[in-house]
């Protein structure tokens, strides 16, 4: 069962409350950009084996969209993080870093 | 006009936990900076109580505000007063960014009162309800089996709860079945 730390609400809320959002930190390109720009916003990801940086929503509570950072092999969840932001937090990247000192580090395979 | 009944018009089950649905009910959306003086001080005016801390639910004298969000509450006045409480926030926060919506005829509301009130949600919300996470005036917003929901403990052995009405007839179901009688778990 995966539990997310809610940073509005303040509560671990459990899967059934949550929505998947997909991979977090996309940057759009919409309407004028390039053929391959917009393939790539539409289209590509990242799909790590590891770190992985998603967004969720508490669908069933404040209803707010916010920021998780999971590992895709093991599950292990290493934080969540607000919305109002355009990268993972540095605090949450050193943790990360502590426990997967083999990572490559946030934004390194693009 | 029209006389505007409730979705359940007052139904009410004894189980070991008596459920009822609660009629009339002016609800009231009020969405903005929850920390701003202007909010403040139109919560105050229009239900008497401060703003509520984070998931808690401040009632005085039958009006009250929950924390729905970090910029949304639930204003709850009687249904008489409902369209007075929206015109009155209008004009406080006439200079403001906000949203004061009247929802009391889209929501449906129950209580559940006995001593395993705290049994039956649990039984169909993912929310710890043990005594020591859960106590009076807590508010939550989560689900009631497969549909959205917010309850807050409205008093000792009493819970509060707030759904859509269109889910009004499976939620009290839901909530029947899990105070049948017989189907007590005994562990919160
Ligand atoms: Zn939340």
């Amino acid at each position: 069962m995966l539990t997310l730390d809610c940073p509005y609400c303040g509560v671990a809320a459990e899967e059934t409350e949550l929505h998947g959002g997909g991979e977090a930190h996309l940057k759009r390109f919409g309407p004028a950009s390039s053929d391959e720009d917009f393939e790539g916003y539409l289209f590509m990801r990242e799909n790590p084996k590891g770190v992985n940086f998603e967004r969720w929503r508490h669908v069933n509570g404040c209803g707010k969209w916010f920021h998780a950072a999971r590992c895709t092999m093991t599950l292990e969840v290493f934080g969540t993080y607000s919305a109002q932001t355009t990268e993972p937090p540095k605090a949450l990247l050193a943790k990360i870093k502590k426990k997967r000192p083999q990572w490559p580090g946030y934004g390194a395979e693009k | 006009m029209s006389e505007a009944v409730s979705a359940l018009n007052n139904a009410s089950y004894a189980g070991f936990v008596e459920v009822t649905e609660m009629g009339l009910q002016g609800m009231i959306t009020l969405r903005g900076d929850l920390s701003s003086a202007a909010i403040k001080k139109a919560v105050k005016t229009a239900v008497g109580v401060g703003v509520p801390e984070q998931r808690k639910m401040a009632m005085a004298d039958g009006k009250g505000a929950g924390w729905m969000s970090p910029d949304e509450l639930l204003l709850l006045v009687p249904y008489a007063q409902v369209e007075k409480t929206v015109t009155g926030l209008q004009k406080t926060l006439a200079k403001a960014h906000f949203m004061a919506v009247n929802v009391s005829d889209a929501r449906v509301m129950f209580r559940l009162k006995g001593a395993g009130a705290r049994e039956v949600l649990a039984k169909v919300a993912p929310v710890d309800l043990s005594s020591d996470a859960f106590g009076e005036g807590d508010l939550r917003r989560s689900r009631i089996a497969q549909v959205a929901a917010a309850f807050w403990m409205s008093g000792e052995d009493e819970f509060t709860l707030v759904a859509f009405r269109s889910v009004a007839d499976y939620v009290f179901g839901v909530l029947k079945i899990g105070a049948q009688p017989g189907s007590e778990v005994g562990y919160l």
